[in-house]
C-alpha cells in the first residue's frame, strides 16, 4: 500500500480540497440535509456536510439519527444517486419552428457544467460504470451525457457504516471504492482525531493533491502514516462485514430466466402499487421517453426526454394495448432486467446492491427477499 | 476515460435529431392505410436496407417507428405505408403534400433475403405487415435468377385491407405464387376465407431449404413459425419482425426490451429460433 | 379421369387411411360438379353430405338480418367440407356456395354412418381425420376470433355485428366455426 501516494486531511484540509476544486473551475457537489434526508447540493463550505449526521434504512424505512461523532460521510446513501446530474430526468433534445410548410430544427445545447462530486460511494460509482456502458459506450452513444461525464471529478468515500439494506458486497461492487475515481477518501474518526485519508486515482487526482500540498499553510494537510493507512483498511473490511441485506447471485441469471412464471411474482404484485419508485431511485435505471410540447397555434415545437419506467403501463404501449398490462409482469421485468437480462446486454449486474429500491419503496419490497423467495422455491 | 468516438453521429441532440422529409406524393391504399413518398429537403437520400424502420415524427405530435416499404438501392422517393390507429399516425395521415416531416434512421436488422439465394422464398404477411416484406419482394424480383420458387402467402381481415392489389397481380405475372386469404368474405369475393396459416400447407416450396419471412401480429408470426416448422422448415430459416414500443430506435430508451433483446437493435427481424422461447411466454 | 377409388387415396383428407378402408367409403361415394354459384347446401336442409373438393373452391356462409351475407370459411381443392352428417339432427348450419366451377367426391352421410357403426374400426379411423380436420378449423377459427388484424376503420357496414359477443356465444356458434 505504500506505493500508493497518500496523505492526511484535516476538516479543514478538507475546506481546501474544495476551495482548490472551486478554483480550478469545478462546481462541487456533495452531500447535505434537508428536510431530513441527505441530498445532494453545491457545496461551498465543509459546514454543509451533514457532520454527525448518521441513518437508519430498512424497507420503507429512512430515519436520520445523530451518530455522536462528527463523521460527514457517516450516513449511507440518501433516496438520490448522481444519476441525476449526468441524466437529468427532463432533457430537451431539440426545438423546432415552423413557417408555413417549413420547418426549422434546432438541436438543443448541452449544458455541461464542470462537476466535481464529493462523497460518491463505491456502489454509486459502479452505478456510473454502469451508466457509461449503457448510455455512452453504444454504437449511438447518449451525446449529452457523454459530454457532461467527460467534465466530472470524481471524490470517492469509503464506506463506514453500511446501512440496513445494502448489499454492495454481494454484488460485488463495495464498500471500498476501487477504480474511476480521481480522488478517494477514507473518514478516520478515533483517538487520532478526525481526519480523511485521501488517495489519487488519476493524473487530475494528484494534481488536486499537489496543489495542495503547496497551498496547505498549516498542518491540515499532512503526509499519511502507515498507522493512517491501516486505519482506512479496517474501515472498509469492517464496513464490508456489517452489510444490512445479502443476495445469492450464483447462476441468477439462469434462474430468474427459468422462473418466469413462478409463483413469486403474483405475490409481489399483489403487494407492488406500481408506483415507480425503485425505478427512480435506482441509480442504474436508464429508460426514457420523449414528449413534444408544443405552442397553440403549432408554430414552436420542443421534444423532451423524460425519465420513465417500466412500472408504468404506457411504457409498452402497442396499438391496442400494453405488452404488461399487469403489475406482475411489470415487476418481473424490471428485476430481470437488473439481475438478469441485464447481463446478456452489458456484461455486468444492472444492480449494484445500494439499496435504495428496497429503502424508498412504499410497500417494503425487497428485491432480495423476492428472489431469494425464488430461489428457495417458495411460492 | 470516455471520448467522444470519431465519425460518430454526434450533433448535441445526438441520434435524436430527425432529418426532414418533404412529403411528395401520397397514396391512399385502403380506408385506414396510406403511403407517404417522401423527398429528403437536404436532396440526401436515405439508404436502408429491407427490413429496417425509421423514427417518423409529426412535429408537434410526436414519433413513432414505421418500417420503409420502398425497395432499397433504387433511385425515388422514400416510401413508409402507415396504418392510421391513433394520434401519431393520424397526424402522418393529414399531412398534405408539400408538408415536412421529420425522419430519423435507419434502423434494425434487415430480412437479409440474400441468404435464400439459391433456395426458395416465402414471403408470409399479415395485415399491415406486407409494407414491411415489400423491399424484400421487390428486392427478390430485381435478382429473380438468384432465386428458387418464391410465394407469397398474404392474410388480411377483409378483402378490402388489401394492400398493394395491382402489385400482387404484377408480382404474380413475374412468377410469384401469390395466396390471398382474408378472416371475413363479402358474398362478392372470391377468393379464400381462412386463417394465413392455412396457406402454408398449400404453398409450393421446399422446405428443407427454403428460407420465410413473416411480418404481421405477433400471434400471426407465432401461428405462422409453427406451421412452417411442421412443414419441414428450421427454425433459423424462419425470420419474424417484431413490434415493441420504440423511443429512440437505438437502444437508449429501454422501451423495446425484450428480455435481452432490445428490438430496436437486435431485431425487429429475427430467427424464430432465437426468440421461439420467448414468444410463448405471457406478458414478456 | 381417374374412379374415385383411385383418386381418394390421394387427397389429403384421406392420406394415411387404410386402401381397404378408403375401398369400403369409396362405395358411398359420386362425383359431383358445381357451377359457379350454385349451392352445394343450404342452412336447415338436413345434412346427407360430405364433400371432398377435388377442384375449384366452395364458400361457407351465414347470413342474418343485420349481417347480410357473410363468407366465413372457403374450401379448396384438398379440403373437405360438412360434418353436420356426424351431428344429429343432421341439419346444415350453412350454405356452401361455388365461388368457382367445382367438382367434389360427395358421400352418402347416412351411408358412412352405416359402415361406421358396422365397423367402429373403420368408424375409429375415420374420426381421427374428421377431428384432425375439425381441429385445425378450430384453432383457424379461434384465431382469427382474436381480430389480429386489429380494430378495423374498414367501411363495410357488415362486419362489426359479425363479430360481436352475441354472435360469437349464439348456440349455433360452437359448431359453426369447423361446419
Ligand atoms: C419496428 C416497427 C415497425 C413498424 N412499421 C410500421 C409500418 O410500416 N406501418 C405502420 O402503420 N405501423 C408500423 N408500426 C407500428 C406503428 O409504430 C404504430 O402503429 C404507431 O406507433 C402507433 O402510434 P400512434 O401514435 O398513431 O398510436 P397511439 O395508439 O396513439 O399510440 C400512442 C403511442 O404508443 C406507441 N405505440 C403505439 N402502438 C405502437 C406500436 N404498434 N409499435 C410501437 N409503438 C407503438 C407510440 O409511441 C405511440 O405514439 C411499426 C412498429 C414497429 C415497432
Ligand atoms: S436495483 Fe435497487 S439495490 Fe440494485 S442498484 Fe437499483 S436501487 Fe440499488
Ligand atoms: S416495487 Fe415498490 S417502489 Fe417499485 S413500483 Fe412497486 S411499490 Fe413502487
Amino acid at each position: 500500500m505504500d506505493d500508493i501516494r497518500g496523505m492526511v486531511l484535516l476538516l479543514p484540509g478538507l475546506q481546501l480540497l474544495i476551495d482548490v476544486l472551486r478554483e480550478s473551475g469545478w462546481t462541487v457537489r456533495g452531500p447535505t440535509v434537508r428536510d431530513g434526508v441527505v441530498v445532494h447540493a453545491e457545496i461551498e463550505s465543509v459546514d454543509q456536510l451533514p457532520a454527525g449526521v448518521g441513518d437508519l434504512q430498512d424497507g420503507a424505512s429512512y430515519r436520520l439519527r445523530e451518530r455522536g461523532d462528527g463523521a460527514v460521510f457517516g450516513y449511507v446513501v440518501g433516496p438520490q444517486g448522481w444519476k441525476s446530474l449526468l441524466f437529468p430526468s427532463r432533457e430537451l433534445l431539440w426545438s423546432g419552428h415552423r413557417t408555413g410548410t417549413e420547418v426549422d430544427v434546432e438541436p438543443a445545447d448541452v449544458d455541461a457544467p464542470r462537476l466535481a462530486l464529493l462523497g460518491v460511494r463505491s456502489c454509486d460509482l459502479h452505478a456510473l460504470e454502469i451508466h457509461d456502458t449503457v448510455l455512452a459506450k453504444r454504437a449511438v452513444p447518449d451525446a449529452a451525457y457523454l459530454s457532461r461525464r467527460e467534465n466530472t471529478f470524481i471524490i470517492a468515500v469509503t464506506c463506514s457504516d453500511p446501512g440496513g439494506t445494502c448489499f454492495c458486497v454481494s454484488m460485488g461492487t463495495g464498500p471500498v471504492p476501487d477504480k474511476d475515481f480521481d480522488l478517494t477518501l477514507t473518514e478516520l474518526v478515533d483517538q487520532e482525531g478526525h481526519r480523511f485519508l485521501v488517495q489519487p486515482g488519476s493524473d487530475r487526482g494528484e494534481h488536486v493533491l499537489d496543489e495542495l500540498m503547496t497551498r496547505a499553510v498549516g498542518d491540515e494537510v499532512l503526509n499519511a502514516a502507515r498507522t493512517d493507512r491501516c486505519a482506512a483498511a479496517l474501515v472498509g473490511s469492517k464496513a464490508a462485514q456489517r452489510m444490512g441485506r445479502s443476495l445469492d447471485t450464483d447462476g441468477l441469471r439462469d434462474l430468474l430466466y427459468a422462473n418466469a412464471e413462478h409463483p413469486r411474482w403474483d405475490d409481489v404484485a399483489s403487494r407492488c402499487l406500481a408506483c415507480t419508485n425503485c425505478t427512480l431511485v435506482c441509480p442504474t435505471c436508464f429508460c426514457t421517453s420523449v414528449e413534444d410540447v408544443s405552442d397553440l397555434s403549432g408554430t414552436q415545437t420542443e421534444r423532451w426526454r423524460v425519465w420513465d419506467s417500466c412500472f408504468t403501463n404506457d411504457f409498452s404501449y402497442l396499438h391496442g394495448g400494453s405488452v404488461r398490462p399487469s403489475v406482475r409482469s411489470r415487476y418481473r421485468q424490471w428485476a430481470t432486467h437488473k439481475l438478469a437480462s441485464w447481463v446478456d446486454q452489458f456484461g455486468t449486474s444492472g444492480c449494484v446492491g445500494c439499496g435504495r429500491c428496497i429503502t424508498w419503496c412504499p410497500a417494503a419490497i425487497d428485491i432480495t427477499a423476492e428472489v431469494g423467495a425464488i430461489r428457495s422455491g417458495e411460492g | 476515460m470516455l471520448r467522444q468516438a470519431e465519425g460518430r453521429h454526434m450533433l448535441p441532440g445526438g441520434a435524436m435529431v430527425p432529418r426532414l422529409f418533404r412529403l411528395a406524393d401520397r397514396r391512399q391504399d385502403t380506408a385506414d392505410t396510406f403511403t407517404m413518398m417522401l423527398e429528403p429537403t437536404d436532396g440526401v437520400p436515405l439508404e436502408f436496407i429491407p427490413g429496417q424502420f425509421t423514427m417518423m415524427s409529426a412535429f408537434g405530435i410526436g414519433e413513432v417507428p414505421i418500417s420503409v416499404s420502398s425497395p432499397a438501392k433504387v433511385e425515388g422517393p422514400l416510401q413508409h405505408t402507415v396504418r392510421d390507429v391513433g394520434s401519431v399516425t393520424h397526424a402522418l395521415a393529414r399531412t398534405q403534400i408539400g408538408d415536412v416531416v421529420g425522419i430519423r434512421g435507419p434502423y434494425g436488422t434487415g430480412w437479409d433475403v440474400e441468404d435464400g439465394a439459391g433456395a426458395d422464398v416465402v414471403l408470409v404477411a399479415g395485415g399491415i405487415g406486407l409494407a414491411p416484406l415489400r423491399p424484400a419482394m421487390l428486392d427478390v424480383l430485381r435478382h429473380r435468377q438468384r432465386y428458387g420458387r418464391v410465394v407469397l402467402l398474404y392474410g388480411t381481415r377483409t378483402p378490402e385491407d388489401l394492400l398493394f392489389t395491382d402489385e400482387l397481380k404484377r408480382w404474380e405475372n413475374l412468377g410469384v405464387e401469390v395466396l390471398v386469404t382474408v378472416d371475413y368474405g363479402t358474398p362478392s369475393w372470391t377468393g379464400r376465407v381462412g386463417l394465413v396459416t392455412t396457406l402454408i400447407a398449400r404453398a409450393g416450396f421446399d422446405p428443407r431449404s427454403a428460407l420465410a419471412l413473416v411480418c404481421g401480429p405477433e400471434v400471426m408470426m407465432r401461428f405462422t413459425a409453427m406451421a412452417l416448422i411442421k412443414r419441414g422448415l428450421s427454425p433459423d430459416r424462419v425470420r419474424v419482425s417484431l413490434e415493441r414500443n420504440m423511443r429512440c430506435g437505438v437502444g437508449l430508451c429501454g422501451h423495446c426490451q425484450y428480455r435481452e433483446l432490445f428490438v430496436c437493435l437486435d431485431g425487429p427481424v429475427l430467427p424464430y429460433a432465437r426468440v421461439a422461447g420467448l414468444i410463448g411466454v405471457r406478458e414478456l | 379421369m381417374r374412379t374415385i377409388e383411385q383418386y381418394l387415396p390421394d387427397h389429403p383428407f384421406f392420406a394415411g387411411l387404410d386402401p381397404k378402408a378408403v375401398a369400403v367409403v369409396a362405395a358411398c361415394a359420386t362425383n359431383v360438379s358445381f357451377k359457379t354459384g350454385e349451392f352445394l347446401f343450404r342452412e336447415g336442409q338436413s345434412a346427407d353430405q360430405f364433400f371432398v373438393v377435388r377442384r375449384g373452391r366452395v364458400a361457407l356462409q351465414v347470413h342474418g338480418p343485420a349481417a347480410g351475407t357473410m363468407v366465413v370459411d372457403t374450401a379448396d381443392a384438398g379440403d373437405v367440407v360438412g360434418w353436420s352428417w356426424l351431428v344429429p339432427p343432421y341439419h346444415w348450419l350453412f350454405d356452401a356456395r361455388a365461388v368457382e366451377p367445382t367438382g367434389a367426391v360427395s358421400f352418402d352421410g347416412a351411408c358412412l354412418r352405416d359402415k361406421c357403426e358396422q365397423d367402429p374400426q373403420l368408424g375409429y379411423e375415420l374420426m381421427k381425420l374428421v377431428t384432425h380436420v375439425m381441429f385445425n378449423r378450430l384453432v383457424a377459427a379461434r384465431v382469427r376470433l382474436l381480430d389480429l388484424y386489429g380494430t378495423t376503420k374498414s367501411t363495410n357496414p357488415l362486419l362489426s355485428p359479425l363479430l360481436s359477443e352475441t354472435v360469437i356465444s349464439h348456440p349455433g356458434a360452437t359448431d359453426a366455426a369447423p361446419s
